[in-house]
């Protein structure tokens, strides 16, 4: 099966559950939409992050009630440097979306959605310890994977693979 | 590994509670977790997991390998369900490349995953009824273990890190004998669940440390991210098995067991039924194998047979080619999840167009289920605090990364 070339054009996916609802919702906090190999990815604004999974969430025709998962990726030296990535599964209809929200490298900081759904907690340690990313509102931001006293954050591209010796 | 300090809630001088580190050397923390309990007496006021002591960096280490070195390294995260994990990784890489996998392959991979989810069971079970007192069925379990791991053996050479699945297919065929190997085994092993269940279902003193310990309610399982049996346990009924199918397994017919209690019991009961549903899907598994290749037809991305590459040219290139400089996989993102024996096990890949992935990202399932064990925990009974952790059925290798 040949790749399908990558629709990105918000028109074309107004029929995806969590693109009308946003849309419906805030048509400007969405930066972009992308559906690519089955799968729907919605770049949001930094600061609405929060109240779109809270939106998705309660969304009565196909809640999005499960955070699968929270990553990040850095595109260093790329300018905005973060995409911290959401994983949204609706248990009920069986549908996924991956949020994507991109942060520059001089102010990592975003609302943590441990407020929407307490799993989040860990995910965001574990962004924070790996990537440096800090999240607002979160009650225990501390590092998950490395010792407290260390220094740098491993998954960043400018940190070497073999570590600082 | 944080290095918590521990700060009761209550300030000295009118303190009740106590203090109390159980792990990272503690035998039923099932590896190195490390727990921290507050206690007023017999009773756990906040519990907190430390995690982080078998962190080795896998994500970082598969940025600088070629996708199909990466492959390895995915046994190593769990190496209780290694196929599950090389499965996952594999479909993911297919996914963004567009190849499609021969028939064959797909239900060998749905068969050895589901012999890789009743060894993962059987090592559940047996530990977690060692860690409540019942020490015999560890020896029963790990008997049938022993023939799994040695199907593994049969297959990949190896008994946990098996690394047996590829990009685009399987890497050998499986040898004579193995699948009347497997259906012996899918014959007798029923009767080896009814006597795993003979020594605990009706046992009172099992159902006295396992019934109503460690609820969980259904809404709190969701927000806490659990998934797998630990999900299923509370009534939720959500299997990516059938609800989200992969590498064919809409085309076999299984049960999926929901409990509704939520408690220790529950979780019990949706791990004892998997391993039936598991041993039926495996004879499905060998009743219907289709004929045909166990690789895709995709030179530059599959190794060329060794009988070809001695005999052709273009395979001997292709096969040189694969080795030094990898196969480039076009620009792009996935996530893919599988239902591993603990539940959603997902792998996001970032692509940039070159040999190497961008970025792989794995989602452990023990890691989102871990968080319940406060919940589960807080309020109740210390000893209870071992039921529980067994219950989820842990693996730090998974969590830590």
């Amino acid at each position: 099966m040949p790749l399908s070339p990558a629709i990105t054009d918000i028109e074309q996916l107004k029929n995806h559950p969590a693109v009308g609802r946003l849309v419906g919702w805030n048509p400007g906090a969405i930066q972009g939409v992308k559906f690519d190999r089955d799968e729907m990815t919605i770049v949001v604004d930094r600061s609405a992050i929060r109240e779109a999974c809270a939106l998705l969430r309660e969304d009565p025709g196909c809640p999005f009630d499960f955070l699968s998962d929270v990553t990040c990726v850095d595109w260093y030296p790329a300018e905005p440097r973060f995409e911290v990535v959401y994983h949204l599964l609706s248990i009920p209809k069986k549908e996924r979306v991956r949020l994507k929200v991109r942060l520059n490298s001089s102010s990592p900081t975003i609302d943590s959605l441990t407020s929407v759904w307490p799993g989040a907690n860990f995910f965001e340690r574990e962004v924070f310890d790996l990537f440096g990313i800090r999240f607002a509102g979160h009650p225990y931001l501390r590092r998950i994977m490395m010792p407290e006293d260390w220094e740098g954050h491993p998954l960043r591209k400018d940190y070497p693979v073999e570590g600082y010796r | 590994m944080a290095h918590l300090t521990p700060t009761p809630v209550v300030e000295p001088g009118q303190d009740r509670t106590m203090i109390l580190n159980m792990g990272p050397q503690h035998p039923s923390t099932h590896g190195v977790l490390r727990v921290l309990l507050e206690i007023d007496g017999e009773t756990v006021v906040r519990l907190m997991p430390d995690i982080g002591y078998l962190h080795t960096g896998i994500e970082k280490t598969c940025e600088a390998k070629f996708y199909q070195q990466v492959v390895p390294l995915t046994d190593r995260i769990d190496y209780l369900c290694p196929m599950t994990n090389n499965l996952c990784y594999v479909l993911a890489v297919e996914k963004l490349l567009g190849l499609e996998i021969p028939p064959k392959a797909q239900w060998l991979r749905v068969l050895l995953n589901e012999l890789t989810r009743i060894n993962s069971h059987l090592v559940w079970l047996g530990t977690h009824a060692m860690d409540i007192g019942a020490l015999t069925v560890f020896l029963y379990c790990f008997r049938e273990r022993e023939e799994v791991l040695k199907m593994f053996e049969m297959v990949s050479g190896q008994r946990m890190m098996t690394s047996y699945f590829r990009v685009g297919g399987i890497a050998l065929e499986p040898p004579l004998g193995f699948f009347d190997r497997v259906r012996d085994f899918a014959g007798y092993f029923p009767e080896k669940v009814d006597e795993y269940e003979n020594l605990l279902t009706g046992n009172p003193i099992w159902g006295m440390r396992t019934k109503g310990v460690a609820r969980m309610t259904a809404e709190d399982a969701i927000a806490l991210g659990a998934t797998g049996p630990t999900l299923r346990g509370s009534g939720v009924d959500i299997d990516l098995r059938r609800d989200m199918p992969y590498s064919s397994y809409e085309k076999f017919q299984f049960k999926v067991p929901v409990s509704q209690e939520g408690d220790v019991f529950a979780r019990y009961m949706c791990r004892v039924q998997e391993l039936r549903e598991s041993t039926a899907i495996v004879r499905q598994a060998l009743d219907g194998m289709p004929e045909g290749p166990i690789k895709a037809d995709a030179p530059g991305i599959v190794l060329p047979d060794r009988e070809k590459m001695k005999t052709q040219m273009e395979s001997l290139i292709y096969h040189f080619k694969i080795i030094t400089e990898g196969f480039a996989v076009p620009a792009g993102e996935v996530y893919q999840a599988v239902e591993s024996p603990r539940g959603e096990m997902g792998y996001y890949i970032v692509s940039d167009g070159t040999a190497k992935p961008y970025r792989v990202h794995m989602r452990a399932a023990c890691f989102a289920n871990l968080q319940t064990l406060a919940k589960m925990c807080e309020g109740h009974l210390l000893a209870d605090v071992v039921a529980a952790i067994g219950s989820i059925d842990i693996v730090l290798g998974e969590i830590d990364r």
